[in-house]
Parts: C-alpha cells; sequence; structure tokens
C-alpha cells in the first residue's frame, strides 16, 4: 500500500534560516496523524510543503505516490507547470488557522466556489452538494450568511466543508482551533471526530491533547525542524523518550 | 427620585459655538450668491435658450460617451498594468512600471493634444509580423485619428496609469491568506486572481474609481484643445462667434454638474454592492 504522505530528509530554508532540517514522516491512507511541537519548529511550513504553497529545498516528499511539485522523466526531475501544480492540490484539502473563507461570497457560495470553477461541476449539483456538506457540518440553516455573520467555530466548519466539497483524499489541518474561543472548540474538533471515523486521512497540526488522545492514530513531536519522536498517543503522550517532548508536554498539559 | 421605566428629563447642552459658525457660513455664502447673480453678464435667459439646443445635447452625448469609453479601456488597462506590475516576471514589472511612469508623469493636455498631431510624428500606422513581411494593417495615421478615436486613446492611456494605481493597491489590500485558501482548492492564480482576490479588492477598488469617473467626466474637456466634439467644444463654437462666454460657460457648468450628481448617487449604489458580506447587519440578499 502506498504512503499517503511519505517524507524523506525534507528540508526547507528561507534564506540562511533552515526551518526544516530533514524530516521523515509516513501517514498512512485512513490514519490521523497529529503533529505537536513549540512555536516555531516547523509544523506549518511542513503541512504547507505538504500540498506545495511552499516548495521543498531539498529531501524528497510524496503524497500518495507522486513527488510533490515535480515529475520524473526517466532520470531528471521536471519542475510541474502552475496548472498541474493545481490539479495535484485539488486531492488535498486544507483547514487554516485563521479560516480563511471567501468574504464576499455566502457559505453556500464558499463550499461551491471550486467544484464549479476548478472541477466543472454543474451548479445545480455543486449546490445540493454544498447543502449536504453544510447539514454535514451542522450549519444547514447558515447556508445564505457572509462569513462576517458567522462565529469563529461556525467559520471554522464552513471551511471545512469548503475542504470536503472537493473530495480530497487527504486533510490537513493547520491549528484550526487556536483562533477560537474555548467554548466554540469543541464544534470544531466534533466535525474533525466524525471525519476521521469515516476513515478521512489528517494530518492535524493542534495543541488539543485530548484531540491527539482520542482521535490519532500517530502523534509527532517536532522541535527546531526535525522529528523528535513519533508513535501512539499512549507512547508519545502517556511515555515520552526525550526530554524536549517531556519539557514541551510538561508546559501544554 | 425618578421612576426607571420613565424616560430621562435633562435640559440639553448648547452648542453656542456651531449656532455662531452657521450663521457665519450662511453669511458668505449669501454674500457670494448675491454678487454673482448680480451680475448683468449672467443673462439667465440665455442660459435657458442654450441649455437644450440640439448641438449642445450632442456635445453632452459626446462627452459621455468619452468618459464611458476611456473609463472601459482605462479600467481594463489598468488591471492588466496592475497584474504585470506584481507579477513574477521582471520585464513585465519594468514594462508596466515605465507605462506608469510616462503617463502618470506628463500632462494630459499635453497627451491629448500629442494624439491629436499623432500624424505629425508617425505618418503612417503599420503592423507586421515580426521577421515575416506579412503586413497585417498599414494605413495612413490620419486616416485612423479621425472623430473621437485621438481623443479616447488619449484619455484611456493616461487613465490606464491611474487605474492601474488603485488597481494594484486594491489587490494588495487583500488578506494574502485569500490566495492560498484559493490555491489550496486546487484554483489556477489566474482563476483565484479573478474569482477571489479581484472582487474582493473592489471593495477598496470602487471609491477611488468613483472619483477617478467624476474626474474623468471633467478631464473630457480637455478635448475641446483637439476639436472633440464634446460639451466643451460645442460651447466654445458657439461663444467664439456670438460673444456670450459667461452664459454658455454656465450652460456647460449646469451640465457637469448634474452629469457629476448623477454619477454620485450610482457611486454610492455601486460601492454597497461591492461591500456585499463585510458588514455584519444588512449584507444577506
Ligand atoms: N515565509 C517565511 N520567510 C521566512 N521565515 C519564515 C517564513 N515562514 C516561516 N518562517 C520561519 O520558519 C519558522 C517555522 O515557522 P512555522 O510557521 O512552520 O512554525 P510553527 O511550528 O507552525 O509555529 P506556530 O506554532 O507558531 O504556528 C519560524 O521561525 C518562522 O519565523
Ligand atoms: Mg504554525
Amino acid at each position: 500500500m502506498t504512503a499517503m504522505i511519505h517524507a524523506e530528509g525534507v528540508r526547507k530554508t528561507y534564506g540562511h534560516l533552515e526551518v526544516l532540517r530533514g524530516i521523515d514522516l509516513t501517514v498512512a491512507p485512513g490514519e490521523v496523524c497529529c503533529l505537536l511541537g513549540p512555536s516555531g519548529s516547523g509544523k506549518s511550513t511542513f503541512l504547507r510543503c505538504v500540498n506545495h504553497l511552499e516548495t521543498v529545498t531539498a529531501g524528497q516528499l510524496r503524497v500518495d505516490g507522486e513527488l510533490v511539485g515535480y515529475r520524473r522523466r526517466g532520470e531528471k526531475l521536471h519542475e510541474l507547470r502552475p496548472s498541474e501544480i493545481a490539479a495535484r492540490r485539488r486531492d488535498i484539502g486544507m483547514v487554516f488557522q485563521r479560516f480563511n473563507l471567501f468574504p464576499h461570497l455566502t457559505a453556500l457560495g464558499n463550499v461551491m466556489e471550486a467544484p464549479v470553477r476548478v472541477l466543472g461541476e454543474t451548479r445545480a449539483a455543486a449546490r445540493e452538494r454544498a447543502r449536504a456538506l453544510l447539514d454535514r457540518v451542522g450549519l444547514a440553516d447558515k447556508a445564505d450568511a457572509y462569513p462576517a455573520m458567522l462565529s469563529g467555530g461556525q467559520q471554522q466548519r464552513v471551511a471545512i466543508a469548503r475542504a470536503l466539497a472537493m473530495r480530497p483524499k487527504l486533510m490537513l489541518f493547520d491549528e484550526p482551533t487556536s483562533a477560537l474561543d474555548p467554548e466554540l472548540v469543541g464544534e470544531v474538533l466534533d466535525v474533525m471526530r466524525a471525519l476521521a471515523a469515516d476513515g478521512m486521512t489528517m494530518l492535524v497540526v493542534t495543541h488539543e491533547m485530548g484531540f491527539a488522545r482520542e482521535v490519532a492514530d500517530t502523534v509527532v513531536f517536532m522541535d527546531g525542524g526535525v522529528v523528535v519522536e513519533s508513535g501512539t498517543p499512549a507512547q508519545v503522550l502517556g511515555d515520552p523518550q526525550h526530554d524536549r517532548t517531556r519539557a514541551f508536554l510538561a508546559k501544554v498539559l | 427620585m425618578t421612576s426607571p421605566n420613565r424616560p430621562l428629563k435633562a435640559v440639553p447642552v448648547r452648542h453656542y459655538g456651531r449656532w455662531a459658525a452657521a450663521a457665519a457660513v450662511l453669511a458668505l455664502a449669501y454674500l457670494y450668491a448675491t454678487t454673482v447673480l448680480a451680475s448683468p453678464n449672467l443673462e439667465p435667459a440665455t442660459i435657458g435658450r442654450y441649455l437644450f439646443k440640439d448641438y449642445v445635447l450632442d456635445g453632452v452625448r459626446t462627452t459621455l460617451l468619452l468618459t464611458a469609453l476611456s473609463m472601459a479601456f482605462g479600467i481594463a488597462g489598468g488591471i492588466l498594468l496592475a497584474v504585470m506590475r506584481l507579477s513574477a516576471n521582471p520585464v513585465l514589472r519594468v514594462v508596466a512600471a515605465a507605462f506608469v511612469w510616462f503617463f502618470r508623469g506628463t500632462p494630459l493636455l499635453v497627451q491629448i493634444v500629442f494624439f491629436g498631431f499623432l500624424g505629425a510624428l508617425i505618418p503612417r500606422l503599420t503592423i507586421t509580423v515580426p521577421f515575416t513581411d506579412l503586413v497585417v494593417f498599414d494605413q495612413p495615421t490620419n486616416a485612423v485619428m479621425i472623430g473621437i478615436v485621438p481623443a479616447v486613446l488619449a484619455l484611456s492611456f493616461n487613465e490606464m496609469a491611474y487605474a492601474a494605481e488603485i488597481v494594484r493597491a486594491g489587490i494588495l489590500a487583500v488578506d494574502p491568506g485569500q490566495t492560498e485558501a484559493a490555491y489550496a482548492l486546487g484554483m489556477t492564480p489566474a482563476l483565484s486572481m479573478r474569482r477571489i482576490v479581484l472582487p474582493q479588492a473592489m471593495r477598496v477598488i470602487a471609491p477611488p474609481m468613483g472619483n477617478e469617473v467624476i474626474t474623468m467626466l471633467k478631464s473630457t474637456s480637455l478635448v475641446s484643445v483637439i476639436a472633440g466634439r464634446d460639451l466643451m467644444t460645442a460651447v466654445q463654437t458657439v461663444y467664439a462667434e456670438n460673444y456670450k462666454v459667461i452664459p454658455l460657460l454656465c450652460v456647460a457648468a449646469i451640465w457637469y454638474l448634474a452629469l457629476v450628481s448623477a454619477l454620485s448617487v450610482l457611486q454610492y449604489f455601486i460601492e454597497r454592492r461591492f461591500g456585499r458580506g463585510q458588514r455584519a447587519v444588512g449584507g444577506v440578499r
């Protein structure tokens, strides 16, 4: 079985700053992987490399067997054209910390936009599916609301529905609950929990230890641009082997 | 003790300063109006006689046409220039910057006269396919530059430079997270620009662009220097014959004022439309 995400020695530098210093990580299809680590450890950067919002400087990164950003022809690697990069991203959903909903479109419009414009679905079909997705995240009654009229938790649930509308095979979450008031965190985690139960492959950057312990198949702890340790939630959260992991967990738990 | 349910009664603060300022301003306005209206050269009857003459109305139509065409080309070219200036291609960036630099840096009046006399600089307009002998277009310049063509060209090119800056500011005002979200959904850069970034940039672009339309409407009067057939040219032609300069200038002023007022109302509705989704209340349709 091909891994959904397979990273080998992935490096990323900004000028002289080496943010990722050789990441090795594998996520199997259907797996939920939670990425933990202190601020600045490179979690977001790695996530953004997976759907090529950032270019990897060195190492190999594969999504569903395909090299991110390149095509191999014989011995040579060829950079993908912008349209090819865009096509690869269709299968990868991404949910942002700050939601990034399109403010000029209603909730329904946000969910419909990409299926209509990118996949070429008819408006009627896209609308029907968008309504079903909004219903799935518990927002059937907010279809006509603009993002500015929704609470943070509602906006994030629309953002999840928007990503799901592309029928992704992989979902990336970058601290999806960090910008939310504490009482709104639960509703978003509930949606993510249901998604995991449905068998979605998920890579989740989060500080929600309860979610990681309960939902994750693997927990990966990153620090300083490398994976310090990884394993089941029981191993990493319950019995950490490294001092850095222990120090981090002592702070967040 | 007042009952908690009864409205509070209080003596309001008296704003004596406001009253004094209002009185002073009204007095000045009265003086100004009476002085102007008392002028024997104003001739209200003459103004009334020329206001709806067919050649004046023709001038109004041409002024509107010049405004509409120049703004349409100006905005389209401005969007193109703005995207060029923000592109990763250094050649496009430099060419767009040079265009803006030139057309913002020279007076509109100079540009208008220049386009009016383009035939003197370039006698023939020829378009060939590079490196071949194939001629796509070949005409004497003066045969192309007829009617309102030089006026529209001058006004459009000038407007492109200003529109480019306005559009660029609008694009830069959109949160980069919007582009990322669009990319993450599999949109190409072009689609993301068209469907996600530009519609949001419109909220920032619309108010200054509304002012551009109003400025353009009045700037069209400059084309009278190349006999542009606009409203200003029409009244100038008349007062060159009958010397009723003041009444005819009033005719022009009344028309410009009326058209600008109509545009201002339109501007209000357009800005409200592009503000969609930005307000917490009243955004739903
Ligand atoms: N575009 C960029 N240019 C330069 N440096 C960057 C850029 N993006 C990120 N960095 C740097 O890379 C490092 C890792 O950033 P990253 O956002 O991946 O961390 P993170 O683990 O997600 O942290 P947080 O928990 O705060 O979100 C930081 O030091 C950051 O300043
Ligand atoms: Mg981050």
